[in-house]
């Protein structure tokens, strides 16, 4: 009982990123694919803040009265974490505006056969 | 002031001159001309310091005058130089070479483009070869990355796009992997600076959070260097993305990738990793796999590039080999091949930008009889291919022998000859490119062409030189290879 | 013409507390929560609403991508002036301790000077992203 009520951050953590590895795998919509992209890297900046929990700290911001503050640091490693997941989700995004453009389609199975069958030139 | 601030030069220069290149939205040379610039004052600067640590004293660099644990430092000790002059001369000699071959296949509105991503990648790469705060590191990373999969898109064919897709898909997810393994190993040792890490690790690692940590580090490392069972993306965004990129990445990026792999086992875990957990003993595997399976593989393909890029993952497997062997002369080996393969591949890919730059395509059945209109080119192919297939007196004979020096130390005797039937299988598949090429008639109506332009022939020449130049003088490359592999295993 | 006329009255009356409060968390960034990144999503935020509202081509008129781009870059080119600006005084990349007379003040202005670069950078990307995703016709 107590690994699973003690440690449910982690557990949280755990259910989020498989959910979202799984989608990037399972589905073949690449939408679909970016969303379980970005909820997996979301699992890890919330294994990331909620490591940096100190019980009963406050903001890491000195004022009077207060003691005891959260680890600060992974909140500033997540923010950059952040802005390189925007940056990923918006190129990935990017792209697949362009190959909806050229295929007509986002759906990445139909995509493979047009390769497959359409043009085995290459190059 | 130079000479103390010679660690980060290297990394902000480009940093700069990327928002910069967007200034030349009407000028494509001006973006070549920055661009080259740049490249060969990075190149300038890792020499300087290679020059510095060679005598075996690391260079360490505060940024913002933040003492280090606290603060990001950078640190270059001779395997980070050895590997910064790697890719700053790979970028210095593609960017020479590259006008051109730009020109010719992305579209001129988006040249500059082009170039700003050049210097976010070269930055990225030196970046991550410079820091010494595996969070830092992370983020360098991604910028090399991102920018990767931009390039990679300009491919002028629409597959470069689904490439550059998968490439992103897969690329984010290794990112990810680098993250949580981080984020373990912070966990329990409350440090992300490299220096300090190897401090607090021996007494935490035999705990399950840092087993986990190194699995999610290999997996996801492994994600980026192209891996033998992960290399999914690579030969699609090899084969598609532009002449220039191809030869940068196959010659840079991959190698960055083993470069973070080897800090990880050796620096930050002392090689004690392998007393934990079979790493070793599961790369080595899977890189015996890909070196025959790939090799295998790449004889069947009609695209040259494609070709190449199968062999590029069996080549990858050397490296590995060399590293998971977990002795001085292995390390060596793969630290070796690190600088040789970026010397082959380069040329190899330049020749064949060459090609394209000509006839439009790589096709194995296009190049038919191309050494009678571009001996030059497809001279400089056969000797990258000697080299790939490691013949004496070209660098990939040098490395192979000691790779199987190495072997034959822990007288494993099956690895060596796997090796060596990799090796045959790389004979056949250079082979077929070099008998079309040399012993099949020009296609009668072909259109005719001539031998690609001296801009793009010299900068192609001094890679091939370089690959027969450190084939019989291996002082530097050996020596600072194998300093850098003794300061591994020993330190 | 007049359609949605509640969305733009209540449209008209946020955005400049939107951008007012950009600014705040801006320029407060050093004393309490807040930072160029924060700022630039809340400023560019404001901005997305009103080209939403008021339709692109208007969006376009106030900011138009090519000013835009400039100042995407120039962000960076700011913060990475301060690094060197740090350097060429004779300390280390992005050192700001010898920016101003004495180390606190010159922490200030660093800090200051890097966070308004990090802020421009930022909105003016999600306004990129925004203009180039808006202008496609799917």
């Amino acid at each position: 009982m107590e690994t699973v009520i003690g440690l449910f951050n982690y557990w949280i953590v755990i259910v989020l990123m498989m959910a979202g590895f799984y989608i990037v795998i399972a589905q073949e919509n690449m939408i679909k694919k970016m969303v379980g992209l970005s909820i997996f890297q979301v699992a890890v900046f919330v294994f990331y803040i909620s490591m940096s929990n100190v019980f009963g700290g406050t903001a890491p911001i000195a004022a009077e009265g207060f003691t005891r503050y959260s680890n600060p640091l992974p909140h500033v490693l997540i923010l950059t974490a952040i802005v390189v997941g925007v940056a990923t989700t918006a190129l990935g995004l990017a792209l697949i505006v362009r190959i909806k453009e050229e295929f007509g389609t986002i759906e990445d199975d139909q995509i493979r056969d047009m390769e497959e069958h359409g043009e085995e030139s290459g190059a | 002031m130079i000479s103390a601030n010679l660690p980060i030069l290297h990394v902000i220069v480009p940093l700069i001159g990327a928002p910069l290149g967007l200034m030349f939205r009407r000028s494509p040379t001006g973006a070549w001309l920055l661009a080259l610039i740049i490249s060969w004052f990075t190149l300038a600067d890792s020499l300087a310091l290679l020059l510095i640590v060679s005598g075996g004293e690391a260079v360490s660099y505060e940024i913002g005058d933040w003492a280090a644990p606290w603060g990001i430092e950078y640190r270059v000790d001779m395997l980070a130089a050895y590997l910064i002059v790697i890719v700053s001369g790979i970028g210095a000699v593609t960017m020479l070479y590259a006008r051109q071959s730009v020109e010719a296949e992305i579209p001129r509105d988006r040249i500059y483009l082009f170039y700003t991503m050049y210097l976010l990648t070269l930055s990225g790469l030196l970046g991550i070869a410079t820091t010494g705060d595996t969070f830092n590191l992370f983020v360098f990373l991604e910028i090399s990355s991102l920018s990767t999969y931009v390039m990679v898109s300009l491919g002028a064919e629409r597959r470069a796009l689904t490439a550059a897709f998968r490439y992103l898909v897969l690329g984010t997810l290794g990112a990810t992997f680098y993250v949580i393994g981080v984020g373990l190993m912070y966990q329990m040792t409350g440090t992300l600076n490299m220096a300090d890490l190897v401090n607090r690790l021996p007494e935490v690692a035999e705990t399950r959070t840092i087993l986990a940590a190194v699995a999610f580090l290999t997996v996801g490392i492994g994600l980026k260097l192209g891996l033998f069972p992960v290399h999914v993306w690579l030969p699609n965004a090899y084969t598609y993305a532009p002449s220039v990129v191809t030869a940068f990445l196959a010659a840079t990026a991959t190698k960055v990738a083993v470069y973070v792999l080897v800090r990880i086992y050796y620096t930050l875990f002392k090689g004690g990793v392998f007393e934990t957990l079979p790493v070793d003993e599961i790369l080595l595997a899977l890189s015996i796999v890909a070196i025959v399976a790939m090799s295998a593989v790449a004889i069947f393909q009609t695209n040259v590039k494609r070709l190449l890029a199968y062999s590029s993952v069996a080549q990858i497997g050397y490296m590995l080999i060399g590293i998971s062997l977990a002795t001085i002369t292995g390390l060596t080996a793969g630290i070796l091949h690190l600088f040789n393969h970026a010397l082959m591949k380069g040329a190899l890919f330049l020749a064949l930008g060459c090609v394209f730059f000509r006839i439009r395509s790589v096709n194995v059945d296009d190049m038919a009889g191309l050494a009678k209109v571009m001996p030059w080119t497809m001279a400089a192919f056969v000797t990258g291919g000697l080299s790939l297939i490691g013949i004496p007196l070209t660098v990939g004979f040098v490395s192979k022998w000691y790779l199987i020096l190495a072997t034959l130390e822990k007288e494993w005797w099956p690895l060596a000859a796997a090796i060596l039937f990799s090796s045959l299988l790389a004979v056949i598949y250079m082979w077929r490119v070099i008998e079309v090429a040399y012993f099949r008639e020009r296609p009668a109506g072909a259109v005719s062409i001539g031998e690609a332009p001296l801009a793009m022939l010299v900068p192609m020449w001094v890679l091939v030189g370089a690959n027969v130049y450190f084939g019989i003088d291996t002082d530097l490359t050996v020596g600072t290879a194998r300093a850098a592999a003794a300061l591994l295993m020993g330190g | 013409m007049n359609r949605h006329s509640i969305l733009r009255v209540v449209a008209k009356l946020m955005i400049p507390y939107i951008l007012l409060f950009a600014l705040y968390v801006q320029f407060h960034g050093d004393f309490g929560p807040g930072g160029g990144f924060q700022a630039g999503v809340i400023f560019a935020a404001a901005f997305i609403l009103y080209a939403l509202i008021f339709g692109i081509e208007n969006g376009r008129k106030v900011l138009p991508a090519r000013i835009n781009r400039i100042v995407m870059a120039g962000g960076v080119l700011l913060y990475c002036l301060v690094g060197l600006a740090g350097m060429f005084l004779g300390s280390e990349f992005l050192d700001y301790n010898v920016l101003g007379p004495t180390p606190v003040a010159g922490q200030h202005y660093g800090i200051l000077l890097v966070e308004l670069g990090v802020g421009l950078t930022v909105s003016s990307t999600m306004i990129a992203i925004f203009y180039v995703f808006a202008g496609q016709d799917i």
